[in-house]
């Protein structure tokens, strides 16, 4: 739902780089995703199509990379790496369990001319 | 367009338009408190006439790609909502000059917020404290708020789906906020993007109302995870609508073992005062050093 914002944030970023480092072109921009940021990937693509027009990131491949989700299990106390927010332990079974890592959305890099 | 929202129209605050002419007195921290235009910008630049170097690595960003001629690998490693995050720490930094306590309040619509606000803002009594009302339209909120005697900031989002620390910036401007003051933030009734976007509060407080469904909390864990406290509220409604306390509470735990779950009428003041107490202590706390 906020994919938009994010967008916008990613093109700041890139505006501000381009200054930096005077390119004239972006030809692909990798970003970091983690599982439990909450972003719909092919909204937040769908966003940025809109959002780089006439930055110098329009058409721009973009690779998005998972990164996966760590949590903490409060029944055997073991930090593990779930797929998915509501799966359980994998070592105990518990669902009791709370998320250590996976939120982060990052621009890792990008390829520019 | 705002540039932390993103929203076309820009935020308002209480009915006017959210200029960004005028003076900004409060500090963004180390940043230029610029905004991005939609203007398109050339990059256009020439390089001399030895530009037949390649740019390997150039710049304590750059590394080379091998294999490319003229490309670069740019590394940025940068937080998407690293602006969001600098306004937050910004009005965190105000907040704890003036050792202020701010609550986020989150919910779906409907659950209650401005209800358990005003009755929680008339039980304080004397005690300073001041909201910001987030909604996509109307002052309404604010004007109930307001009708108990306390201060408040309306902010409109337009289409803006969630508070953000740029908003919330401008609003603690507005308020002035007096020494050890309890700062209200009722966010946007929204369970979903709240929840990415700090706002240099001290505490993510959700609230939901029994008749929502005890899975809530399993159907949008973000919310219920990034909260420190979740309010069960209308528990007067539970009888009539077959809600089973428990169930709300196991799966908010479920979900975040470490959440404090308070079960609240805002209507008959039922559990108002553990709600009360907790507020109070975290006001407290901050005026320690």
């Amino acid at each position: 739902m906020h994919e938009m914002s994010l967008a916008e944030g990613i093109r700041r970023i890139i505006d501000a780089q381009a200054q930096a480092h005077g390119f004239q072109r972006v030809t692909i921009l990798r970003l970091e995703i983690g599982r439990f940021a909450g972003v719909e990937k092919p909204a937040l693509k769908f966003a940025l199509d809109v959002v780089l027009r006439g930055s110098t990131a329009e058409g721009a491949g973009i690779e998005m990379i998972d990164l996966p989700g760590r949590a903490l299990c409060y029944d055997c106390g073991a930090t593990v790496e779930i797929a998915d927010r509501l799966d359980p332990c994998p070592l105990c079974g518990s669902g009791k369990i709370m998320p250590q890592g996976g939120d982060e959305m990052r621009i890792k890099d990008m390829e520019v001319i | 367009m705002c540039t932390v929202c993103g929203c076309s129209e820009g935020p308002k605050i209480d009915g006017t338009a959210h200029a960004h002419g005028h003076a900004h007195a409060h500090s963004h921290g180390d940043m230029t408190h610029s905004h991005a235009h939609d203007h398109p910008h050339d990059h256009a630049h020439s390089h001399g006439a030895d530009h037949d170097h390649h740019h390997y690595g150039q710049g304590a960003a750059g590394v080379s790609v091998p294999g490319m001629s003229q490309m670069r690998l740019i590394q940025i490693e940068t937080d998407i909502l690293a602006k969001n995050n600098s306004y937050a720490a910004s009005n965190r930094r105000v907040l704890a000059a003036l050792d202020a306590f701010a609550v986020n309040l989150v919910s779906s619509p409907g659950s209650g917020k401005t209800t358990l606000l005003c009755r929680t803002i008339e039980a304080l009594g004397d005690q300073p404290l001041a909201v910001i009302e987030g909604d996509q339209q109307t002052s309404n909120d604010a004007d109930r708020i307001r009708a108990t005697g306390a201060r408040a900031v309306q902010v409109n989002t337009g289409k803006g789906c969630h508070l953000d620390g740029h908003m919330v910036g401008h609003a603690m401007d507005d308020l002035h906020l007096a020494p050890q003051s309890l700062l209200f933030i009722e966010n946007v009734g929204n369970l979903v993007c709240p929840a990415a976007f700090d706002l240099g509060e001290d505490a993510k407080v959700a609230i939901l109302s029994v008749t929502e469904g005890e899975d809530k909390p399993l159907k949008y864990p973000d919310m219920f995870t990034a909260a420190r406290v979740a309010i069960l509220n209308k528990i007067d409604l539970a009888p009539h609508c077959d809600a089973d306390l428990d169930a709300y509470e196991g799966n908010l735990k479920r979900i975040n073992p470490e959440i404090t779950v308070l079960r609240v009428s805002a209507r008959t003041g039922e559990g108002m005062g553990a709600w009360l107490d907790w507020l109070r202590a975290g006001l407290a706390a901050k005026s320690r050093p």
